[in-house]
This record gives structure tokens, C-alpha cells and sequence, in this order.
């Protein structure tokens, strides 16, 4: 794991538990509530969560973190782009798209955060919006029929309006 | 048992405020619609009806935000039925335009019409578009003609009535009778006869026991739980609450992929609403049933589809699958019994209470009856979700509802049930699609995603394509799948890149059987079937790939040269200022050159070529 030094505001993970009533079943929710807060799972949450609710262990939280696809160790960007690599997408040309995102970002290999903390890229299975292949989501909002100029211009007026282009 | 609510009262009630409506104009607001602009389509259609004094014939237009029409590729949609038009690509820049022209003016804005891909003529009527003519819809009935958001409009339309009718004959042997008796089968891939899945928990009824709906629509290329979930949410509860009453449960989970947030929302409202109305909750309608439902939000997990890791996911634990028996229905959620019905299952439900299990046999073929929706997507002119009876024919499904293969490309193949399934060819076009043809095809029904292939596909890489995906998904419990998989996707990745030996088609071969073999749950049962399918119908793929080095779909980079042509290169310098690699030289005014050595066969340069004079081979 990452050593952040990030501080945590325990008050916040507070909240989440209780709303959740301290149920261990909720732990997927409680995770996702607490990745909404901080943009990712910060190791000192995770064993927070496994220490005060019955019935778990850090190591039993550290388990579900990384089963699932939507948690992250690593902070995420300020905007999140999901390229969707579902059948339909990729038949139509999702790769490019993806390509274009990388040279754009400047992003390495295996690197998913741009170096300034505003963007990261994942790739996902399958947006269920086959209907508009290839798509993209930039955080919450669906980007239908993408090609790789699309998707530049896209992220221009993004870093533009960070004024960072 | 008698109710303290009048269900057909309160459908009159619902009816006479539609018609206070006036004129109806339906804005799709599904998921694809909304990321092509719908929101502010309605936006502009509200601003200007709210302006008007006085139509030609109504007092006043509503505006209905409805659900999924599943023509998703022609979006923005706006349908006005009492006009019987439907209009396709719609902007915000054209409502000003349909509303003086056609909504005041009486005179049907032509260019936004759908045009026929084979005639180009314009349709004037929407019972004439080819894509909605030729379905039966049954289960999508209602998505895209109500407002999702509306219980009302719900109950306008039958919602809750056969609800209320089996807690009225309060008999729920008799329902599970009638779902056994209508044939219907498990819509999420397996196809377990429904009403046998019912029987079985209902058998265990006494202490606690739950529904669970799968709304973990996994699959890529199948996006029909997501239009059901958005477009009629009631109809979902509705079948949850009567499977509920059937089987002796009071409580229920929908589990929802985290990737469908206007799913969830709409979701949440949906039981909100229908809570207050005591459709759902304590002691409903005044009766003893009493049924609440929860949603689970899914992480992105592609096995959580499987019902025993579905069941752990919902506990909060690693969804990784359980061995069975114990099956659910005796020990599932919270080691109680459990019936885990697919979303388009249980939307079906409410619909053979109503009309009755002779209705629903009615349609279909044998040994599958009544509709079932496909998504169908890839390289055809519509795209979109459709339902069609099953034994529906894919030639059907392609080229009348799909209007044909796109850009007049040849038809290569078809790819259905997503990572589980197989590819269809050309001499399957006239099979009929259902669980039992299918299956013996090499394929199977799944949950429905149809992806169509033309020419320009390479199968070699749909095959590493799939495999890709099911060794990222595998859960990794069983050693066979998931070092299998691992094993499989390399020797994939060893042939597309032009490295592969004649000898690798066997060894592929033989781990397929031995990953079907050796694992648990049916991620790992089926991951090798788009291999196979492939091996079986392309295998000459394989072989160009392997012996000539030759992708003969042109696909694959590692065998793709990109050049200029000299002759028709006229020096502009676009293609070397667009190359990321900065792997094409040349002087301004003289062709161009691209050093293979440096290229990455992005195809960048193709593209911003404005002579075409940049091809591969």
C-alpha cells in the first residue's frame, strides 16, 4: 500500500457507521461512502472500519477493498474518466479512444492517476449505454459515440477551465 | 382478503389525470438518451408549452420524461403519440422547430423523421418504423411510454393490479401454479424454469425467507435490466411483492450495479412512492402481507451475477460463489431460504397474473416460451433494445429490425450471451433463438446482448477479448479457472501479436476443457465458449494468424503496416504533425514516410490524412 499522509477525519468514517448502524453487511456501502468522501480508501479508514465493527477484522475490510472493482488504494482524479471496453464498445473502437486519452494525459503504463492529481483513467466492462459505442464517462456523465478527436476536445475544456492547458 | 384500496378506482383516477394532461410529448430520458442531450430538450419543450395560451386542439402539453425506448442510437427521441410521430435526433436547437411547425402549425417537421436505412425514405407514422413494427413488446411495454418517475402514470397503465389480485384470491399456491403453468424461464442466462425455482423456496416457507432480484446486468453488450430498472420500475417491484406473497417472504434486495446510477435512483424513488401508497411495506393494503425492498449497490464485479456469490455480496463479504447444494432456496441470504429471480424475469411476472399463463404460452416457440428482449448492438443500422417472441429467427433480428449490417458491410458474425456465450455465423441466420437451439448451436441465450461482426472484425481478438475480460473477473477461488484463464488469454495474446505455433490451437483446446471442467460457478463453466465457438467456425483465422502472419480482418497491430502512398501524398505535413510517435518524416511539399520501426499503428495519421493517402494492409 501507498504511504499517504493524508489526514483522516475520523468524524467522517464516524457518520458513515453510524448510518449504517454498525452492520457488517453494509460494508460495501460503508466503503463507498467512505471513497465518496476521501476519492479513495485510505489504509487508516480501511482498519478503522475493521477495528469498530463487530464481526470484521482490518484484514477482512482490506479483503472487500480489493475483491471489488470500484474501490481504489490510490487517490482518484478530480474527474474520474471511465472508457467503456464492453463487446459493443470495443467492436466500434473503444482502443483508440483509450489511446487518445493516454497520450493526452501523458499517463505511463499501468500509471492511473495524471501526475497533477485532476485526472484518472479506468477501464470498465460495459456502461449498458451499447446503444452509443463506443462511450466514456467523465465522472457522472455519459459521453456517447466517442472518437479520439471527441474525446481530445473533451479534455481540453476541462484542463482549460482548471487553467492548466 | 379484502383491500382498503380500489385498484380499478384508483387506475380511473390515475387515466382522467393523464388525459388532464393534454397534449403528450414523451422525451426519452434513459441513460442513452440523457448523454445525448435529452435533459435539455425537455427543458426547452417545458419553457415554450409553458408560453402557450391555447393549442390548435388541447388546452395544454406536458412534457413526459419517460423511460428507455431502446432505439438508443437514434436518440434524442421525442414521441408524440397522439400525433403518432416520432421524431429522431433531436436537439435542443430543433423543439423550436417541431413546436411552431408541428405542434402549433400542424405541419410534421420532415427532417427529423426517422429515414428508413434501405428505401431513405422518411416515416411518417411510428407504427411504420421497421424497429418497433416487428417486436412484440411485453415486458418493455411500457418503458418509453410512461413517466418512469410516476407511480400515477404506473397505475394508468395496470400497475399493481395484479398485485392486488393475489393478495385478493390470497391463494399463492395457485400463482406459483400459474408461473409454472406459463413456461417462463429464468431470463438472466440459465433458463431454470421459473415456476419450479418458486416451488422450491416456497417449500421452506415458515421462518424467514427472501427475494432477491439480480439487477447485476454484468454482461457487456446487454443493457436490458438497465432500461427495465429506469423505464418501469413498478413493474419490477410489482413482480418482486407477488413473488414475495408466493414463496411466504417479507423482505427482498434489488442488487444493482454500481454502474447504473439513474437505475438506482430511479429505484429508490419508485419503492419511496410506492411505500407511501402502502403498495409496498407494512400489512399492504390492509392485508397481513407485509414486504419491504432494499437496494444493494454492487462494486463492479462481474461474478457477483452468480447467484451464491451475489448472495455474499449482499452480506458484505467477497462476492465469491458458494459450492451447491446447499442451493438458495434452501440456505442463501443470511443462511435462509432465498429465491434470486433476474430482473426481466420478474418484470414478466405481473404480466401472466394479469393476462394469464395461456397468454404468456401463447407466444414463443416449445420449449421457450412467451418474449424475451436482446440487446442488440456491433456493426447493424439500429441499434438499440428490442423484444421479440422466442424462436425468433437472427436474420429477422438483424436485418428487419436492425435494418442490415451498417456502411453496407458484409454480415461476419454474431456474438450472443456475452463472455459465457459464442459466435453465430452465417449458417445460423435462420436458427431459432431460444434456450435449447442455441445451446446446441454452441452458444446460449444468456442475458440476451447480441453484438453483430461484419468483416472488418477479427474473431481471433474477440476471443482474446472475451478471454481478457473473464481472467480479470475471475474470483480466483478455483485454481483450474483462474490460472486457466490466465493461461488461456496468453497464448491468445502470443497469436494476435504474430508469434503463435499450429500447436497452440490444441493446448487451447485442452485448457478450454479443462477450465469448463474444473470450476466452480458458471463464470469458470463457460468462460471458454467464446473460444471454442471461435475455434470452431474460424479456426482459418487462427491458422492466417499463425501460419501467414496475416490478420485477414486487418485488426491486428503486430501484423498491420501503415504506409503512404507517394503518389497521392502531397506533402502537407498533417499526418507528421498528428503522429504522437513522431515516427513520420518528410519535408513540406514531398511525400511522406513512415518508419515502421517507430510506428504504433494507431491509425492517428489515417485519419487526419486529407488525400487518403495513407492506407494499411
Amino acid at each position: 500500500m501507498t504511504g499517504t499522509t493524508t489526514q483522516i477525519d475520523f468524524r467522517e468514517i464516524d457518520k458513515i457507521l453510524e448510518k449504517y448502524e454498525y452492520k457488517k453487511s453494509y460494508l460495501i456501502a460503508m466503503l463507498q461512502n467512505v471513497q465518496e468522501v476521501f476519492r479513495y480508501l485510505p489504509e487508516e479508514a480501511m482498519t478503522y472500519i475493521g477495528e469498530k465493527v463487530d464481526g470484521l477484522s482490518p484484514a477482512t475490510v482490506y479483503g472487500v477493498a480489493t475483491f471489488y472493482a470500484q474501490f481504489s488504494l490510490e487517490p482518484k482524479g478530480k474527474y474520474e474518466i471511465r472508457v467503456c471496453d464492453g463487446t459493443a464498445c470495443h467492436v466500434r473502437g473503444s482502443m483508440p479512444v483509450l489511446n487518445a486519452i493516454k497520450n493526452k494525459l501523458k499517463l505511463k503504463e499501468g500509471q492511473k492517476t495524471c501526475d497533477n492529481g485532476l485526472f484518472s483513467l479506468e477501464i470498465v466492462s460495459c456502461l449498458g449505454a451499447c446503444g452509443l459505442a463506443p462511450v466514456c464517462m467523465v465522472n457522472d456523465k455519459v459521453y456517447p459515440q466517442m472518437t479520439s478527436d471527441a474525446i481530445s476536445v473533451i479534455l481540453d475544456t476541462l484542463m482549460k477551465e482548471e487553467g492548466v492547458a | 382478503m379484502t383491500l382498503n384500496i380500489d385498484i380499478k378506482q384508483e387506475q380511473a383516477n390515475a387515466q382522467e389525470h393523464i388525459k388532464e394532461q393534454g397534449l403528450r410529448v414523451l422525451v426519452c430520458a434513459g441513460t442513452g438518451c440523457v448523454a445525448n442531450g435529452s435533459l435539455k430538450v425537455i427543458e426547452k419543450f417545458r419553457e415554450l408549452g409553458a408560453n402557450v395560451s391555447a393549442l390548435t386542439d388541447y388546452d395544454k402539453m406536458t412534457i413526459v420524461p419517460t423511460g428507455c425506448h431502446g432505439f438508443c442510437e437514434q436518440g434524442v427521441l421525442v414521441i408524440i403519440p397522439d400525433k403518432h410521430v416520432t421524431y429522431v435526433r433531436v436537439k435542443e436547437s430543433d423543439v423550436e422547430e417541431i413546436f411552431e411547425s408541428h405542434i402549433k402549425g400542424g405541419q410534421p417537421v420532415e427532417r427529423l423523421l426517422y429515414k428508413d436505412p434501405k428505401s431513405g425514405e422518411a416515416v411518417h407514422r411510428n407504427d411504420d418504423i421497421n424497429f418497433y413494427a416487428k417486436q412484440t413488446r411485453t415486458a418493455l411495454k411500457n418503458c418509453g411510454k410512461i413517466n418512469a418517475e410516476s407511480i400515477e402514470e404506473a397505475i394508468s397503465v395496470r400497475g399493481y393490479e395484479a398485485l392486488t389480485k393475489v393478495i385478493e384470491e390470497n391463494n399463492p399456491d395457485g400463482v406459483i401454479d400459474t408461473i409454472t403453468k406459463s413456461g417462463l424461464r429464468g431470463r438472466g442466462g440459465g433458463g431454470f424454469p421459473t415456476g419450479m425455482k418458486w416451488k422450491f423456496t416456497a417449500a421452506n416457507k415458515g421462518g424467514k425467507s427472501y427475494v432477491v432480484c439480480n439487477g447485476d446486468e454484468g454482461d457487456p453488450g446487454a443493457f436490458m435490466d438497465r432500461s427495465v430498472m429506469e423505464g418501469d420500475p413498478h413493474k419490477l417491484l410489482e413482480g418482486m411483492a407477488i413473488a414475495g406473497f408466493a414463496i411466504g417472504a417479507d423482505e427482498a434486495y434489488i442488487y444493482v450495479r454500481a454502474e447504473y446510477p439513474l437505475a438506482i435512483k430511479r429505484l429508490r424513488k419508485a419503492i419511496a412512492d410506492a411505500e407511501a401508497r402502502n403498495f409496498l411495506g407494512k400489512n399492504i393494503m390492509g392485508s397481513d402481507f407485509s414486504f419491504t425492498i432494499h437496494i444493494k449497490e454492487g462494486a463492479g464485479a462481474f461474478v457477483c451475477g452468480e447467484e451464491t456469490a451475489l448472495i455474499a455480496s449482499i452480506e458484505g463479504e467477497r462476492g465469491m460463489p458458494r459450492p451447491k447444494p446447499p442451493f438458495p432456496a434452501n440456505k442463501g441470504l443470511f443462511g435462509r431460504p432465498t429465491l434470486i429471480n433476474n430482473v426481466e424475469t420478474l418484470a414478466n411476472v405481473p404480466l401472466i397474473i394479469l393476462n394469464g399463463a395461456e397468454w404468456f404460452s401463447s407466444m414463443g416457440c416449445e420449449t421457450s416460451k412467451g418474449t424475451k428482449t436482446f440487446a442488440l448492438t456491433g456493426e447493424v443500422n439500429n441499434t438499440g433494445l428490442i423484444e421479440v417472441p422466442m424462436g425468433t429467427t437472427l436474420r429477422q433480428i438483424i436485418f428487419d429490425i436492425g435494418g442490415g449490417i451498417r456502411g453496407g458491410k458484409k454480415f461476419k458474425a454474431v456474438q450472443i450471451g456475452g463472455p459465457s456465450g459464442g459466435c453465430l455465423t452465417e449458417e445460423h441466420l435462420d436458427i431459432s433463438m431460444d434456450y435449447d437451439s442455441l445451446i446446441k448451436a454452441g452458444a446460449m441465450v444468456g442475458s440476451g446482448g447480441l453484438v453483430v461482426m461484419a468483416e472488418d472484425t477479427c474473431m481471433v481478438e474477440v476471443a482474446r477479448f472475451f478471454m481478457n475480460f473473464t481472467k480479470n473477473e475471475s474470483c480466483g477461488k478455483c485454481v483450474p479457472c483462474r490460472e486457466g484463464t490466465k493461461n488461456m488469454l496468453k497464448i491468445l495474446e502470443k497469436i494476435v501479436a504474430g508469434k503463435g505455433e499450429m500447436e497452440d490451437l490444441d493446448r487451447l483446446e485442452q485448457l478450454a476443457l479443462t477450465v469448463k471442467d474444473g470450476s466452480l460457478c458458471g463464470l469458470g463453466k463457460t468462460a471458454p465458449n467464446p473460444v471454442l465457438s471461435t475455434l470452431k467456425y474460424f479456426k482459418d483465422e487462427y491458422i492466417a494468424h499463425i501460419r501467414d502472419h496475416k490478420c485477414p480482418a486487418g485488426v491486428c497491430t503486430a501484423m498491420k503496416k501503415i504506409q503512404i502512398n507517394p503518389d497521392l501524398c502531397k506533402g502537407c505535413t498533417k499526418c507528421a504533425r498528428t503522429c504522437p510517435v513522431g515516427a513520420i518524416e518528410g519535408t513540406v511539399k514531398n511525400p511522406h514516410k513512415i518508419d515502421q520501426s517507430k510506428c504504433i499503428k494507431c491509425e492517428a495519421c489515417l485519419n487526419a490524412c486529407p488525400f487518403k493517402a495513407i492506407g494499411k494492409e
